[in-house]
């Protein structure tokens, strides 16, 4: 389906894109957070967890890269720990609400008719709901830890994602080449995972890369309002809680953990930007 | 009124009821006895079945569901069991401060998003222009309880400029109004800077220019009106960010206002309280899309609900 052959239009593509340095970035960006995320219980230089009080709350030093925190825990350790926890709860969420949308977008976009209400109805009335409120709601009846994260960041990803899909099939439905499709005598089932799916792909990953961005920040203000992945479980909202008492004398507290928040976010809305110019048919065959 | 007015109003009242539903769906179907919540950790199986008894919790789904819309439209939302007040009157005390916070944080993200927009499109090679839509990118990535903590550090407590905390006089808006309208700000920016764009090559501009009328003339009568329409739908999307950053930025800040208490209500285990709050929320987002809704017809003299 993608050919990256030298001199394809893909590649020429992926050429003209890694030129834009904002896009290079986010992608770096994006990929060291996953690299740091996957390879973290072997990356971290000391155990995130062990206390030591004689050295809490030192700045910066070369034993200490980012320095420690009020428990005297290695600081550096602590926000690697914490990318493996923030992207895993960011990727079962809003994996779980891939799982949840693309069959009920699909088919209530292809076929319409009562499914199609009911469960357009039900995503609307989630829309209500600003997501925050939901997910506090949630949180609030299922008890605050990591699997309740989870279910707020699916349950609040999920109905944008659907109503996405539902639209793009409404759209793709009603091309001429669906209609060739029908017309040869493909069955439902073949027209919508060979004709639909593949083609609202493109759309779909680059809107999912901006309902990461959401859902990291739901998941930390979670975490920073107490709500979300429990202490001493790092995770980069909780870790700005305590921050919050040393402000005045342990900036690193706040600088660092904030800082990847930051830096995650600007690479996913990045990417994200260069991915929607990259799979954009209109850009194409722009110099 | 027109029909259009009419027929939105009506759709409110259906988005209201069906929301309330969902909040009793949510509420009571949810894992976990409310009971066995309020009575809270070591109370006896009498104290839980009593309760259970006084919430009408032993009787069937819809007797309950019934008598839940009915008290909602009476206002009941039943007793704080924190406060030991009813609910609404919690709700109404905290309903002032958050409304503040709202209204400045959306003032001062329309008063310095629109112009810095308008000048990025003008002029869109400028110095001024690059900086700001490169501070915009970073505000977008800047979650607005970082820079809340950010500012704190800076204003309060290094500089001690402004109290760190609290409620009370204009000044403890400030630190709260930044930390949530700067989200905003960057995407009003960006949207009025797209739209005005695109607008100023529209044919009516041109003609407008034909006829004589000066550059300021044309960008805020012919060009900025019609720009609000997308900058409006923006902030209409936006209603869900701007309520839930009052949650986070009131308990930052503890500033006594709708979001606080609810944080304080999870964590006392405030059932009615966090049920009353979330309606009230979700009642302020159905709200700000409706005023988004009728607000279009000002905007654009094209746009006639008939």
């Amino acid at each position: 389906m993608l050919s990256l052959t030298r001199g394809s239009v893909m590649y020429r593509q992926f050429r003209r894109i890694a030129r834009v340095p904002a896009a290079g970035l986010g992608g770096v960006l994006v990929a060291g957070f996953l690299m740091v995320g996957l390879l973290a219980p072997w990356v971290v230089p000391l155990d995130p967890f062990v206390q030591d009080l004689s050295t809490a709350l030192h700045p910066p030093s070369p034993s200490h890269w980012f320095g420690t925190d009020e428990l005297g825990r290695d600081l550096l350790s602590r926000v690697i720990l914490a990318a493996r926890v923030d992207l895993t709860v960011v990727a079962l969420g809003i994996g779980s609400a891939i799982l949840l949308a693309t069959p009920l977008g699909l088919i209530a976009g292809y076929f319409r008719g009562l499914a199609d209400r009911l469960v357009t109805a039900a995503s609307d009335l989630m829309l209500t709901f600003p997501s925050l409120v939901l997910a506090i709601v949630l949180v609030s009846l299922l008890g605050s830890g990591i699997s309740s994260v989870v279910i707020a960041v699916a349950l609040t990803t999920a109905p944008p994602l659907y109503r996405l899909i539902r639209s793009l099939v409404l759209q793709i439905a009603s091309l001429d080449y669906v209609e060739a499709a029908r017309a040869l005598g493909a069955t439902h089932f073949r027209i919508i995972t060979r004709h639909i799916f593949p083609n609202l792909l493109g759309r779909t990953v680059v809107y999912t890369t901006l309902l990461g961005s959401h859902a990291i920040l739901s998941v930390t203000a979670l975490g920073f309002l107490g709500l979300g992945v429990q202490p001493p479980t790092p995770e980069w909202g909780n870790m700005l809680v305590s921050a919050r008492t040393y402000l005045g004398t342990a900036p690193w507290l706040t600088v660092f953990p904030g800082l990847m928040i930051i830096l995650f976010i600007l690479g996913l809305n990045l990417f994200g930007d260069a991915l929607r110019d990259l799979l954009d048919p209109k850009l194409l065959w722009r110099p | 009124m027109s029909t259009y007015t009419i027929k939105r109003i009506l759709l409110l009242v259906l988005q209201a009821w069906l929301t309330v539903s969902a909040l009793f769906v949510v509420f009571r179907l949810a894992p976990g006895d409310p009971a066995v919540l309020i009575a809270g950790p070591g109370a006896t199986q009498a104290q839980i079945d009593l309760i259970r008894h006084q919430l009408r919790l032993d009787r069937p789904l819809a007797v309950q569901y019934i008598a839940f819309v009915r008290d909602t439209l009476r206002g009941d939302l039943g007793i704080s069991l924190s406060f030991r007040r009813p609910v609404l009157s919690v709700i109404a005390s905290r309903i002032p401060p958050t409304l503040a916070l709202l209204a400045t944080s959306l003032g001062l993200a329309v008063i310095l998003g629109v112009p810095s927009g308008v000048v990025a499109a003008v002029r869109p090679l400028s110095l001024v222009s690059q900086a700001t839509m490169g501070l915009t990118v970073l505000f977008l990535s800047v979650p607005n309880f970082l820079l809340g903590l950010l500012l704190m550090d800076l204003l309060a407590v290094r500089l001690r400029w402004l109290p760190a905390a609290g409620t009370g006089g204009p000044i403890f808006l400030v630190m709260p109004t930044i930390a949530i309208a700067a989200r905003l700000l960057a995407l009003v920016a960006r949207t009025t800077r797209a739209s005005v764009l695109e607008i100023l090559g529209e044919d009516y501009i041109r003609t407008a220019r034909a006829k004589g009328l000066s550059g300021s003339t044309i960008l805020v009568r012919h060009a900025l009106k019609p720009a609000m329409i997308p900058i409006v739908t923006m902030i209409g999307l936006q209603g869900g960010y701007l309520l839930g950053g009052s949650i986070v930025i009131e308990t930052l800040f503890s500033y006594q206002g709708l979001g606080q208490a609810m944080i304080n209500a999870v964590s006392m285990r405030d059932y009615f309280l966090v049920q009353g709050i979330a309606l009230f929320y979700v009642a302020g987002f159905l709200l700000i899309n409706l005023l988004v809704d009728l607000s279009y017809a000002l905007f654009d003299p094209r746009i006639r609900y008939v």
